[in-house]
């Protein structure tokens, strides 16, 4: 008994059950087999917001008011960039990801040197920037959608074992953030940085150069993920970026991070990738229309954020 | 009318072994102003607090407008004599909004529209003492400045709405205000005091007790040491009274220095004014005056030029900051002691590539016994323990890290006298070691164990003193000297 009030304390429980029973519900209704289809789908879907969530967990448990809202830009102009530079070609691929990591690498530091030198508010500075990001995406390939080298897209949707590629090099990426986040000075710092912005500067935490890793990080895994999506989607596009915006912020918060910042939790991310995946689904197998989803979509992440602002008050 | 509103007479009071009252009459007529000056822990605020309730004493007598008060004499009992405080450390609630906070010290406010009522009531109260106060009723106290917030608090104890107001106490009112906010409150003082209402007015600003207060009580070390009509007094007097009468200076100047012989200054800051602050390695030098005159400020610069930041003020090597308050300067609220501790040596804490949690729980124990945090497991959230501990903890913090420079910010405040010895002792055997120490603190007494004390006014340094002139004398003159300049 105590065993399992112990296991409802912790924050990440909720993503996992609400996972579990989205499935149940679309096995229930659709049969066994399709059950498993959805898994496998979840399993691919779902590593895509781990990825940009991820960062996003990052920059949200430095505190209050710390948000990235360039991600779906983001994600866009390092697809755009690298499959037009690539063109298909496979033996561009490197210097293509090279391209990407480095649009990541530049809209991190656009992004933080906005907040840091012209005192913007981060929630401003990455949304306002990320339609300058757009922009060049749009006067780079005017609409046009771009295809991947084939070995990009043979990589994104390979298997092994009956298990998604992405899904596992994904799992270990997890594994080494956790790792970050619970045992290094860096990952220390930003749930310093996040519990009191003030006292960790006093304590000698170096506030301003984790904020700006944090940011960067967030920017290069968005990059990153726009580059392996447009393999797995057969292309890089303008809206590719488009339910990323809300879909990482609603995993991270769902998946039981602070959002007053300085908690962060890996375990709950993932539960809630899958568990938004598979709400999707579900409400597809329903048969419910696009605008509705979207409804109770916003509701659930309404009521998890005033539920964990209510426990956290108490 | 010959009858005084409040008598009290051989009020004793004692905390363990700390005597902090021993014996005070005090006496206060209707229609007049005391002014209540001291320094310290000279028992000022204890006093206040044994006639407002708070404190029941161990001894003595009160009698408020002539009734005798044996026992069962409470906060209530005060309220219901008319009896208002205004203490030193804020009690607005700052997720409220002023009118709120209203409401919460008169509950007869209530009923339909009690938000708009206690609106009104502020209002008026604010406009009356602090014209042009720009305050709104609706705002939350938490987005005021902390000026705003004590001309609220000071608004609230003199707003009547239905039980009569005979006496406020002031604790240190004008500490968090600017000069104008100040003079609009001793004129305040002046017109409430006109009919048969009184006001006690406790202050370090030497001038405002001048102006504000008909008689001048001076303790010292828990007694009355002076009472006069505040025209009996200059501000010489004054600081007479308060520091030289019964003044026991041997404590000072009997540190043994530890300063490196030919070491090089690991702290220089700019010559203002014939003063420079200089920081050699083994020494451990005091910053006082009176609080929010500029010394954390120029700790927290130290220490951001010790980080490399570019400030007037150089640093030669790395420096660690004892937060004195702790809330919003020190604890990590999430985490446990232990993290807590290890926070300022993540880097010297570490394996090939990541953090050594043995060795930090090995600290952690070693300080746990060092310093007798009271807690059963240093696993425990920091907010577990009680402020005196949680101070621990941040002494901890920085005397664990490897930091040559420690830079301390009033940091005694809510440390029990036992463990304030040992933290002496442990401050000078750092010292002794080659560390350097710079010590903001509002207690006078802790200055006796520095080398030189740095006396801070307006933000500069006004006096540097040392060996024959360290007195507590000196301190406190240099403290007031130019407030009419």
């Amino acid at each position: 008994m105590s065993a399992l009030s112990q296991l409802t304390q912790k924050p990440w429980i909720w993503a996992w059950l609400g996972a579990v029973s989205m499935w149940m519900i679309i096995t229930g209704i659709s049969g066994i087999s399709a059950g498993g289809q959805v898994l496998s789908a979840a399993a691919s879907f779902g590593t895509f917001f781990v990825i940009v969530a991820t960062g996003q967990m990052f920059v949200i448990t430095l505190g209050p008011g710390n948000v990235d809202l360039s991600i779906p830009a983001c994600m866009t102009l390092s697809a755009t960039l690298a499959m037009k530079f690539m063109n298909g070609d496979a033996s561009l691929l490197v210097p293509g990801l090279l391209i990407s990591l480095t649009v990541g690498l530049a809209i991190g530091t656009l992004n933080f040197l906005l907040i840091l030198l012209l005192r913007i508010p981060p929630i401003i500075a990455t949304l306002s920037a990320s339609f300058l990001y757009q922009s060049t995406a749009i006067w780079s390939n005017r609409g046009l959608r771009v295809k991947p080298p084939e070995i990009l897209g043979d990589f994104a949707v390979a298997k092994v074992l009956g298990l998604p590629v992405l899904t596992i090099v994904v799992l270990v990426l997890t594994l080494a953030m956790a790792f970050m986040l619970h045992r290094t000075p860096f990952g220390l710092s930003v749930s310093a940085i996040g519990q009191n912005i003030r006292a960790a500067k006093l304590a000698g935490i170096k506030v301003e150069k984790t904020r700006y890793l944090t940011y960067l990080m967030c920017s290069v895994l968005a990059a990153v993920c726009g580059f392996v999506l447009a393999g797995f989607s057969g292309g890089a596009a303008l809206n590719m970026g488009e339910q990323y915006l809300l879909m990482s912020i609603a995993v991270v918060v769902i998946g039981g991070t602070s959002v007053a910042g300085g908690y962060a939790n890996l375990t709950g991310l993932w539960g809630a990738s899958l568990f938004m995946f598979l709400l999707v689904s579900m409400l597809n197998t329903v048969g419910l229309s696009a605008g509705f989803r979207l409804i109770v979509t916003g509701a659930i992440i309404v009521g998890v954020v005033a539920i964990s602002g209510r426990k956290s008050s108490v | 009318m010959n009858t005084p509103l409040v008598d009290m007479g051989g009020v004793e009071k004692s905390f363990g072994a700390a005597r902090a009252l021993a014996g005070v009459d005090f006496q206060l007529m209707r229609g007049t102003c005391v002014g209540l000056v001291g320094h310290n822990g000279a028992g000022k605020s204890t006093l206040m607090n044994v006639l407002s309730g708070l404190i029941r004493p161990d001894a003595g007598s009160l009698r408020i407008d002539g009734e005798d008060f044996d026992r069962g004499y409470d906060p209530a009992t005060a309220v219901g004599h008319g009896i208002r405080c205004v203490f030193q450390e804020l009690s607005l609630c700052p997720n409220l909004t002023v009118a709120e906070n209203l409401r919460i010290s008169h509950p007869s406010i209530k009923g339909f529209g009690w938000r708009k009522t206690a609106g009104k009531v502020i209002l008026e109260s604010l406009d009356q003492i602090f014209p042009g106060h720009g305050i709104n009723p609706d705002s939350e106290v938490g987005d005021l400045t902390i000026a705003r917030r004590q001309m609220v608090e000071i608004a609230r104890a003199f707003s009547i709405v239905d039980s009569q107001v005979d006496l406020v106490i002031l604790d240190e009112p004008t500490s968090s205000l600017d000069q104008n906010a100040a003079a609009q409150l001793v004129t305040f003082i002046r017109e409430f005091v006109s009919g048969s209402r009184s006001v006690v007015l406790i202050s370090h600003l030497l001038g405002e007790i001048l102006t504000a207060s008909d008689t001048v009580v001076v303790m010292r070390d828990g007694v009355v040491v002076a009472v006069d009509d505040t025209t009996n007094f200059d501000r010489e007097r004054l600081v007479r009274d308060m520091g030289d009468v019964l003044v026991d200076d041997s404590g000072f100047g009997t540190r043994i220095n530890t300063k490196i012989v030919n070491s090089d200054p690991v702290v220089t800051g700019p010559r203002e004014n014939g003063h420079q602050l200089i920081l050699y390695p083994g020494e451990i030098i005091g910053f006082a005056g009176l609080s929010g005159h500029g010394q954390t400020n120029a700790l927290v610069k130290i220490f951001e030029a010790a980080q490399g930041a570019r400030r007037a003020i150089s640093a030669t090597e790395p420096a660690v900051f004892v937060a004195g308050d702790r809330q919003s300067d020190g604890i990590f609220p999430l985490w446990s002691i232990t993290r807590n501790i290890s926070v300022s040596s993540f880097a010297r804490l570490m394996n090939r590539f990541s953090l050594d949690f043995d060795r930090e729980d090995d600290e952690a124990a070693g300080w746990h016994k060092k310093l007798s945090i009271r807690t059963a497991d240093m696993k425990n959230n920091i907010l577990s323990l009680s402020g005196g501990n949680q101070q621990k903890a941040l002494f901890a913090r920085a005397l664990g890290s490897d930091a040559k420079i420690v830079l301390m910010d009033d940091p005694m405040r809510g440390v029990d006298v036992g463990t304030k010895q040992e933290v002496y002792e442990i401050l000078t055997e750092e010292a002794a070691l080659g560390r350097a120490l710079i010590w903001y603190t509002t207690e006078t007494d802790e200055l006796k164990h520095c080398d030189r004390v740095y006396v801070f006014r307006e933000g500069h340094i006004v006096a540097e003193l040392s060996g024959e002139t360290l007195t507590e004398a000196n301190i406190l003159s240099s403290s007031f000297e130019a407030e009419d300049v």
